[in-house]
């Protein structure tokens, strides 16, 4: 061989051996080495836990977050939730406080995330949290649970990578309260809503009417009422109710605000001349107890608290919250169970092969997943996987039942999640405004 | 019944609720010259006690109605020990410094309370709506009004009035009044000025506590009440003019009508009626509608 033909072997060599690297160097980086098994897995659960939603919302809902996590850690929950902790390493919580507004979780998030280095973040019940929250969860590559939050804009008017909502977003209530209305009063012709004056109270009136007007055209509305948040005097509101004499009163008012409207309107007869809705009032039951009048329509963003179906999770989770506390779940408290159990299913499943998952395979195993939730399944749906569906149910308030303490309620009605969510691709105003391709309905 | 009239009922009875939440933040106000932002959890503080007595009440299976008679109770046990305490304690060392140090010194007084409240109910919501029903209804052609608020009107009524008679026909009253003229010449003339205060603040303690006393059959008592409660008599007592008695029940009386108004005939703008009120009012008389323009000492 010459001294060209051994230069041409030469270059060939060293551009074959440069090809080689050039190649390798992105195969290792697609395969990340399984992380070692940590000590604990820290989560971040933040809710209220002060000011006017801190006892009807943020309170119960850190209540079942720390029985469950007990009760988790000490391998104490039913199958399929059986393993200690999150894949037999034990869950270590840190509550925060939600209170404060959406610039305040912002820096909270940012602390908690950077500086606190939890695993995963489970929060959030005001809906301009959540959307304050949710783009720099993105930022931060930080895996957070979206719990109880109800805007459907979360995933309607983005995509997240990081961000999973366990919890339907208010259509469903909204959607599920006129299709029950309609059902139980098919002459139904007028309608009033009084909701308190935010997003949650103008998006929720908003897909209520609707939603009516779809299903019955023709339905008319003869008064909008939007109070101010906390108000506590709905003396004018409930004048003005009665004197234009609905057929059907909506309400998405909670905590202390449904308390107030209930005690104010029941003595003047709010709710007998037609029927009152409430979408949240299964709060009501365990509080109100026998003064809870008779024929209220009652909801509970989803199939949650009385309207929670009889299976041995529910038993379970009713069980261990009621001794610890002295009061059943309410509704919040489901939500927060559903996001917990939602994250130990993605990271079990994730773990399936043996090894500790990384955020990515948690990520992948939890997108479309369906798990066992004390309110029955739960299915990722929606938003490429990110946002869940719930069935949804409504009763009306009847007997008073001495063995629970509260009104039974009576011609309950269940909604599949096929008849009362959008699908998927679709917004949900687009939904309702063309009459609901696509619904199921039983 | 007309539009009108349903406008006019919801208007007064809204009016006497305003009048009992402000008149004691004016009238500390008129006195110490400190805007109070703890008023609200005084409120709040009035209204855990009125319904921790009425549940303690209807445990014994006693009249009934002598459960109202409980509720200027709560008021009077609020102002006793909650007043000398926070006007003997924090506020006798703020005055005469400057407002915003007040201000923050009451905001303070008020995040403290807010817990202090926490630590003494918890955070589950207290009910004590029994009293609610116990006065009927009054039906006025076709709307249903529960004899409760008609109690209101009554008790707004005749808080004013005794507060007018106490400012302006008691030997004390007069001191009172010598003390918001001029508490300096005051102080030369022999009044005692730390009994004027400790008393008037407690008085006002005892209005915002009565207040909450009679609300909490009204509603469900969480954490977080007197929060609403602050803004709204500030923006009263702003339009009637701080300071001002006659002032506080007329700006409850505007307010009352004009947000009545508003619910019955323009929903949208329910929201903005109590600060359209203030700023109309704040643009012709920036000193509240009956206060007189303060007169700069040299």
């Amino acid at each position: 061989m010459d001294r060209r033909g051994w230069l041409v072997r030469i270059l060939a060599g060293a551009g074959a051996a440069v090809l080689a690297v050039a190649l390798a160097v992105p195969v290792r980086q697609g395969v990340q080495a399984a992380p070692a098994k940590p000590g604990e897995v820290k989560v971040s659960f933040v809710t209220f836990l002060s000011g006017p939603a801190a006892a009807p919302f943020g309170v119960p809902a850190r209540n079942a977050a720390e029985v469950l996590v007990e009760q988790l850690n000490a391998g104490k929950a039913p199958a399929p939730y059986g393993a200690v902790g999150i894949g037999g390493v034990p869950i270590r919580a840190v509550y925060t406080d939600e209170a404060g507004g959406a610039d305040k979780q912002v820096a909270e998030l940012r602390r908690l995330v950077l500086d606190e280095k939890v695993d995963l973040v489970i929060g959030y019940i005001s809906s301009a949290d959540c959307l304050a929250v949710a783009p720099v969860a993105e930022e931060l590559k930080a895996l957070t649970v979206l719990f109880d939050c109800g805007t459907n804009q979360i995933f309607e008017d983005a995509s997240h990578r990081y961000v999973f909502r366990t919890a339907g977003h208010q259509i469903l209530d909204s959607v599920g309260a006129a299709r029950y209305v309609l059902r139980a009063d098919p002459r139904a012709a007028t309608i009033a809503g009084i909701n308190q004056n935010y997003a949650w109270g103008q998006d929720s009136w908003a897909s209520f009417r609707d939603s009516m007007r779809r299903l019955k055209p023709g339905v008319r509305v003869v008064a909008e009422l939007f109070p101010k948040l906390y108000a506590g005097d709905y003396s004018a509101e409930i004048s003005t109710l009665l004197a234009a004499r609905p057929d059907v009163i909506h309400s998405s008012f909670w905590g202390g605000d449904l308390e107030g409207l209930v005690i104010q309107g029941t003595p003047r007869g709010l709710g007998k001349q037609g029927t009152l809705v409430l979408t949240t009032g299964d709060t009501l039951l365990p509080r109100l107890g026998r003064d809870l009048p008779e024929g209220l329509v009652v909801g509970a963003r989803g199939p949650h608290g009385a309207l929670a179906p009889d299976i041995p999770l529910n038993r379970w989770f009713k069980s261990v919250y009621t001794d610890r506390y002295g009061i059943r779940p309410v509704y919040p408290a489901y939500h927060m169970a559903q996001a917990l159990l939602g994250v130990k299913a993605a990271y079990e499943r994730a773990a399936s092969g043996g090894e500790w998952p990384t955020k990515d395979q948690v990520i992948a195993a939890f997108e479309h997943l369906t798990f066992e939730t004390p309110s029955g399944p739960i299915q990722m749906a929606l938003g490429n996987g990110h946002q869940a569906v719930e069935p949804s149910a409504y009763g009306v308030t009847g007997p008073f039942d001495p063995k629970t303490r509260e009104r039974r309620l009576v011609r309950v009605v269940r909604f599949s999640t096929a008849c009362v969510n959008p699908p998927e691709g679709m917004k949900s105003a687009e939904w309702i405004s063309q009459g609901f391709p696509k619904a199921r309905c039983p | 019944m007309s539009t009108l009239t349903i406008i006019g009922v919801d208007g007064v009875v809204f009016a006497a609720w305003l009048f009992l939440i402000s008149v004691g933040l004016t009238l500390i106000y008129g006195v110490l010259r400190i805007l109070n932002i703890a008023h609200g959890s005084l409120y709040a503080l009035g209204a855990y006690t009125g319904a921790t007595l009425l549940l303690a009440y209807f445990r014994h299976d006693l009249w009934p109605l002598g459960s109202l008679a409980v509720l200027p109770l709560a008021a009077l046990l609020v102002g006793v020990t909650a007043g000398p305490l926070i006007e003997r304690g924090l506020l006798q060392r703020m005055y005469g410094r400057d407002e915003i140090l007040q201000l923050l010194t009451t905001y303070a007084l008020f995040l403290i309370l807010e817990d202090v409240m926490k630590l003494v109910w918890g955070t589950s919501p207290y009910y004590a709506y029994r009293p609610y029903g116990l006065l009927g209804q009054v039906s006025l052609g076709g709307v249903v009004y529960p004899g409760y608020s008609f109690l209101l009107v009554g008790i707004a009524a005749l808080t004013g009035a005794a507060l007018w008679a106490f400012v302006n026909r008691s030997r004390f009253g007069r001191l009172v009044v010598a003390v918001i003229h001029d508490p300096e010449i005051s102080v030369a003339m022999g009044v005692n000025l730390p009994r004027v205060y400790v008393v008037t603040f407690s008085l006002g303690a005892a209005l915002a506590a009565l207040g909450g006393a009679y609300t909490a059959p009204m509603i469900a008592i969480v954490p977080g009440i007197g929060v609403e409660v602050i803004v709204v008599a500030f923006a009263v007592v702003v339009v009637g003019g701080l300071g001002s008695l006659e002032g506080a029940a007329l700006g409850a009386l505007i307010v009352g009508v004009v947000r009545s108004a508003a619910v019955h005939l323009l929903p949208t703008l329910e929201l903005f009626t109590i600060y359209l009120v203030m700023a109309g009012v704040l643009l012709l008389r920036p000193y509240g509608l009956l206060a007189g323009e303060r007169v700069r000492r040299l």
